[in-house]
């Protein structure tokens, strides 16, 4: 085979690839913006014929409306990456620099929660939130997550900081800086990278969990984008609104997206750090 | 989603914090470390959430298997009841058998169409990079909406793949993407390779890229044959990542939940019933907490013994 052929026959495969994996987003978004009629009509549409928001307009009426949804998808998003960041930054810390009793054991501990199935522990999460009041709340909900967040992001902070020369902390500490004024002065700047993969790993994972909020969650007005999609596959089997469905899938997906392709290599870099090592 | 990773290095990472706690402390240069007390300040909150919503809730759950508890009711302790009748849910005993062949299945798919991948995404060739990066989009996906795009897209009259398939002009009739438990199967299977293949591919590249060049130079030298440089150093080079992505593949596969629950349903007539699924029906469709919470433990215990085994493995080999 000649070079150029070669390489032709190589881009038609991968490019066919490519479309296969892409295409059913770009369906997605398509549907989403055709007419309320042309989007439920079969067979369908290739391309839109006319752009139109109706089915964007639809949702504000599903339930208890796609802003209520939102609302508490960004709340609980927000709560556990603010919530993940600031437990795995100080964890972290202090397991990269202190001694004390118990250490390897709560590090041991920490890392023993990606041994144990998520979903059989959700049961008992669910008594447990009840009786101390957070049951049927989204704080609830967000602070199991942030723990789910943890074995990584300790992992990952904790490598981070153990990379920091202590030269540097210490010369802070003999020009007067408290332990914590190093840490926040000198350590935390150079571990930001770190931070940024913990926080967008928390945001994907809470922004798309669905089987604890399924479980946690009883109030129609607490529910989150995802459980609100797979209701709307359910809830009026017969009289389902295809493009309303669309239109919530993409809402569901795009932050993601654009997040993934906003902070691509701190993605990658997490990937690394964590899956990789050893 | 992505806190696999530490998995296999959590054993190293224990001895790792363990020798720092011997070797210490060392009395000049750790100046921060003589305070243990502020030690246990910054790890306060770590300790606070893993007692309070990891270990109770483990311990919740092991008093919950020995109970009869209604999801509704109080709790009255009932020995080994649920423990024995365990055999008695037909839903969940079939549910282990489809749980396996799912798992083999997929894991074995996955690499298979991976390695196909990682060729392409390895490549030195112009425009790779967006392939690259096609290929991984749909891993940031959440599984609940892709698995509901992919239940729009099966439909028969108004989804895409019929449609795809009739343009194409290789069907006249729709295909009927989850009417039989095969077709539902192999559309579950397809939904999966589609929304985590980008993983095991990056994972892949990562670990490639990480091997020297100067192993494929000096092979290179001594005329080894590509067949060669990949049977002796690609592969051996590659084996602690193939064993983490197959554990990966392992665990996730039996914990499967969302994509079933969306796309099939566990349908057509219960054909499609995972662990987790047969196990929440359990708790929240039949209000039996301790039957459920049985169902947990042993599906714990599986899943611990098989990372203990891929530690031990990971471990021999270091040392």
């Amino acid at each position: 085979m000649t070079r150029p052929l070669r390489t032709a026959l190589f881009h038609g495969w991968s490019a066919a690839l490519a479309i296969a994996f892409l295409f059913p987003l770009l369906w997605a978004l398509l549907n989403s913006l055709k007419t309320t009629d042309e989007a439920n009509q079969q067979p369908p549409t290739w391309f839109p014929h006319s752009l139109s928001l109706d089915n964007y307009r639809n949702l504000t009426t599903f339930d208890q409306g796609i802003g209520t949804y939102l609302v508490n998808s960004i709340l609980v998003s927000a709560i556990t990456v603010i919530g993940s960041v600031v437990v795995c930054v100080l964890g972290g810390y202090g397991f990269a620099r202190f001694t004390f009793r118990g250490k390897s054991l709560l590090f041991g501990s920490t890392l023993a929660i990606l041994m144990v199935p998520y979903a059989t522990i959700l049961l008992p999460l669910y008594i447990l939130l009840s009786r101390i009041g957070l049951g049927n709340t989204l704080l609830g909900l967000a602070l199991v997550l942030v723990m789910f967040q943890l074995p990584f992001g300790i992992f990952l902070m904790r490598n981070s900081f153990e990379a920091i020369p202590r030269e540097l902390e210490e010369a802070a500490l003999v020009d007067g800086c408290s332990s914590f004024g190093a840490f926040r002065h000198v350590s935390l700047r150079i571990v930001l990278p770190g931070a940024v993969t913990v926080a967008l790993f928390s945001f994907l994972t809470s922004w798309n969990e669905y089987l604890a909020p399924l479980i946690f969650l009883n109030d129609g007005s607490k529910y989150t984008l995802p459980v609100m999609l797979v209701n709307i596959r359910y809830a009026s089997y017969n009289i389902i609104d295809f493009g309303a469905l669309q239109a919530g899938i993409v809402i569901a997906m795009v932050p993601c997206l654009v997040v993934y392709l906003l902070l691509q290599r701190f993605y990658v870099s997490g990937l690394v750090a964590g899956a990789l090592r050893g | 989603m992505a806190a696999p990773q530490a998995l296999k290095d959590s054993l190293g990472a224990v001895d790792v914090a363990r020798e720092s706690s011997a070797a210490s402390p060392r009395p000049s240069r750790d100046s921060a470390a003589r305070r243990p007390l502020t030690g246990w300040l910054f790890v306060a909150p770590t300790g606070i959430v893993v007692a309070g919503l990891f270990l109770a809730p483990l311990v919740i759950l092991v008093y919950m298997s020995f109970t009869d508890w209604p999801l509704l009711g109080s709790p009255v302790p009932n020995g080994l009841d649920n423990y024995r009748s365990l055999g008695d849910d037909d839903l969940f005993v079939g549910a282990i058998t489809f749980t396996l062949v799912y798992t083999a299945i997929t894991t074995v798919v996955l690499f298979l169409i991976a390695f196909v991948l990682v060729a392409i995404s390895n490549s030195a060739r112009r425009g790779v990079r967006f392939y690259r990066t096609a290929y991984f989009l749909p891993y940031v996906v959440g599984v609940a909406a892709a698995s509901t795009m992919w239940w729009l897209d099966a439909q028969d009259q108004i989804g895409l793949f019929n449609q795809v398939l009739k343009g194409l002009g290789l069907i006249d009739q729709p295909v009927g993407f989850l009417e039989t438990p095969g077709k539902a199967l192999f559309t579950v299977i397809a939904l999966v390779v589609w929304k985590f293949i980008g993983f095991q591919v990056i994972v892949l590249l990562v670990g490639l890229q990480s091997i020297p060049h100067e192993y494929y130079e000096a092979a290179k030298v001594d005329g080894a044959s590509t067949w060669q440089r990949l049977r002796y150093i690609t592969v051996p080079s590659l084996k602690p990542t193939l064993a983490l992505l197959t554990v990966l593949s392992i665990t996730g596969s039996l914990l499967a939940f969302d994509q079933f629950y969306v796309l099939t349903h566990g349908g057509p007539d219960n054909s499609t019933v995972t662990v987790v699924l047969a196990l929440y029906n359990r708790a929240f469709q039949s209000f039996q907490l301790g039957d459920a919470a049985a169902q947990a433990v042993v599906l714990l215990v599986v899943l611990v013994v098989i990372n203990v085994i891929q530690l031990r493995l990971l471990r021999n080999r270091e040392s």
